[in-house]
């Protein structure tokens, strides 16, 4: 079933291209030390060469002879390094060189540094509430879908109002309101602003699942819901499931990213969305300072693409009549 | 009816669980930056100093409950309290003074996004087999998935600083007079980037939707049967398939009008266009409490009467919806 998927998966033309991008991105999060030629917060490369090390004389102090045979001497010495020390400045605002590839910010910090130490900080931040996301939207789902009734109206019910409240003001709020500045404030505000689309989405799959035969033999077997839940239901909408971490992914390294630009993150973390702030908010626009704005953006909407493609893979692997004939 | 009044009533509890949580929100934070705040504003006027003291439920020994009735008295009154940047304005007047323009640029543009993308989607599925249409559809995708205030920082980069075709920010020349026919292009020729930047951004949307819908109406054996009698192809694109298609669009389109609203509240920001998203921009800097939880209410309320208008065009167009729904 899972391997079936997978195989369609892979031979769709869509979803192989999302999945390169994306794994291209996880391999720069993962290798950035590597993949980073400066430090992201350093403006300046310092470089210590020893020329020449040399001892002083040895000066006495103290000397004591304790028996026929030992003697104990205390004495003071000076040993002196001669170092050159190179300090080489970065340009401040500098457009692309050799040496600094996307340019530098206005304190001299290497922007293409930055961006492959940010996709740590945003990939990462993504991934989480994405997977945080699903699974509430999972669980209130499997619930509603399952459970019907009275849980199925409440859920539903606060689904449906929270879809219709503008998500984007209320994390403002709820972030304005936060003293503590950082990336886990954002993951949370992230995911509890989040869960409505995909619980919908996926509550609907739930019911219409419930209803297929092959679950009603289980449930006249006797099966606990457990059982039925988890190995009648949840595999046969595993791609739904998957469509919707991927959807709540993509919306949350672009909240994220959002969310830090108003500059309601932590601005001393190195992310996409800290670069499009300190960007901002030194007037790179204006000054023409393209190469400080543009990488960020691209790369969050490459990461987009990445998730669009394979959710439109998965689309067309669900619903045969999207696909070309 | 039961249509319509399922969906008010829907609206109107939506509507007391953002004024709830408008209420809970400044009261059950972690820490207490109601303090904290207070002890920094050492030195501004006692009355401010009140008015973030009401604004987190400092000032009363009042239980929760009855600060909670007290609010929701307030609100119905429309006194949303004083504004701290602006003091000592209230709330209601400084936010009066932003709602006209984000009505105009946001409510504009959302609408003509909706209305260029459902075209779009309708001739990109009919021609869903030609290379130009999957184009289209490729290129909205990646468009879509720019954070929204990005392409607006592109479209000011390039259209404004680099080729100078259109002004940089703020909503008209302060040099004509108004009111004017040249004000009235001079608003035109401001709103005109941020305008295009949540066009474009938010087309893709609608695009997808209505290309999905078509194509799985254009499976459907009331088209086969259609083209099989030989009607006109024009006919059975907008009256067979397109009529039937748009229904799930618009639903589609009251549902996400809070997002795409979230995307011109940042456009307004990025462009420094004097609407609400501008000024709950500006609150957030200052830490203008009062006049952040105002803007919020409104931006709720505004899209809320939006999808009730969205659920009214939903009765008119579909017959079933009238007849009481499913």
């Amino acid at each position: 079933m899972l391997g079936d998927l997978w195989k369609l998966f892979l031979e769709n033309k869509k979803a192989l291209a999302g999945l390169l991008i994306l794994l291209f991105f996880v391999g720069v999060a993962l290798f950035a030390p590597w993949i980073a030629p400066y430090d992201p917060r350093g403006n300046k490369l310092v470089d210590q060469e020893v020329l020449e090390e040399s001892r002083g004389r040895k000066q006495t102090v103290e000397r004591t002879q304790l028996d026929e045979f030992t003697e104990e001497r205390i004495y003071d010495q000076t040993f002196t390094t001669r170092t050159k020390e190179t300090t080489v400045k970065f340009p401040l605002k500098s457009p692309p060189t050799s040496k600094h590839l996307l340019g530098t910010t206005h304190s001299g910090q290497d922007i293409f540094s930055q961006v492959v130490w940010g996709t740590r900080v945003s990939l990462s931040v993504g991934l989480v509430t994405g997977l945080f996301t699903t699974l509430v939207a999972l669980t209130l789902a499997l619930s509603a879908g399952y459970f019907g009734g009275r849980v199925d109206e409440v859920i539903s019910l606060f689904t449906n109002v929270f879809l219709v409240i503008p998500s984007l003001p209320l994390m403002i709020v709820i972030a304005a309101y936060i003293t503590v500045r950082g990336v886990v404030p954002i993951i949370l505000i992230l995911g509890l602003t989040s869960w409505p689309w995909p619980t919908r989405l996926l509550r609907s799959q739930v019911l219409s699942l419930k209803n297929r035969d092959f679950v009603r033999v289980a449930a006249s077997l006797g099966e606990k819901p457990g059982f039925i839940i988890f190995r009648e239901i949840l595999p046969n909408m595993i791609s739904l499931v998957m469509a919707s971490f991927f959807q709540s992914t993509m919306a949350a390294i672009i909240g994220e990213a959002t969310l830090e630009f108003i500059g309601l993150g932590n601005v001393s973390v190195v992310s996409w969305g800290t670069l499009l702030y300190w960007a901002q908010t030194n007037g790179a626009l204006l000054s023409g300072a393209w190469w400080w704005f543009l990488p960020p953006g691209i790369c969050i909407a490459l990461i987009g693409t990445s998730f669009a493609l394979m959710n439109f893979a998965i689309d067309e692997i669900s619903n045969p009549k999207l696909r070309k004939r | 009816m039961k249509y319509l009044f399922r969906k008010l009533s829907l609206l109107a509890f939506a509507l007391f669980v953002a004024v709830t949580l408008n209420f809970f929100i400044p009261r059950m934070m972690p820490g207490d930056p109601a303090t904290e705040l207070v002890d920094k504003m050492q030195g501004i006027p006692p009355e401010a100093l009140e008015s973030i003291k009401v604004a987190f439920g400092l000032k009363t020994d009042d239980p929760m409950i009855v600060q909670y009735f007290k609010y929701l008295g307030n609100i119905f009154k429309g006194d949303l309290g004083i504004s701290l940047s602006r003091f000592p304005t209230p709330v209601s007047t400084v936010l009066a003074l932003a709602i006209p323009w984000t009505l105009g640029l946001i409510g504009l543009s959302t609408v003509l996004s909706f209305f260029i993308g459902t075209v779009v989607g309708i001739a990109v599925a009919w021609n869903r087999n030609k290379r130009a249409a999957s184009w289209t559809v490729g290129v909205f995708i990646f468009i879509r998935s720019f954070p929204y205030f990005w392409l607006g920082l592109l479209l000011i980069y390039l259209l404004g600083f680099r080729f100078e075709v259109f002004p940089v920010g703020g909503s008209f020349s302060p040099y004509v007079q108004r009111p004017s026919w040249d004000f009235f292009v001079s608003v035109l020729y401001h709103g005109f980037l941020p305008a295009l930047t949540i066009v474009v951004s938010s087309m893709g949307t609608w695009i997808l939707t209505m290309r999905n819908n078509m194509i799985n109406v254009l499976a459907e054996d009331y088209i086969t049967v259609a083209l099989a009698k030989g009607l006109s192809l024009k006919r059975i694109k907008t009256l067979y398939a397109a009529k039937n298609a748009i229904l799930p669009s618009i639903t589609g389109f009251a549902m996400s009008l809070g997002f795409v609203v979230g995307g011109g509240l940042l456009t307004e920001m990025v462009f420094g266009y004097p609407g609400v998203g501008l000024m709950l921009f500006q609150a957030v800097q200052a830490k203008d409490y009062p006049l952040m939880q105002a803007i919020f209410l409104f931006i709720s309320t505004a899209v809320l009467a939006a999808n009730f208008l969205a659920d009214l065009a939903v009765l008119v167009l579909d017959p079933r919806a009238r007849d009481g729904g499913r």
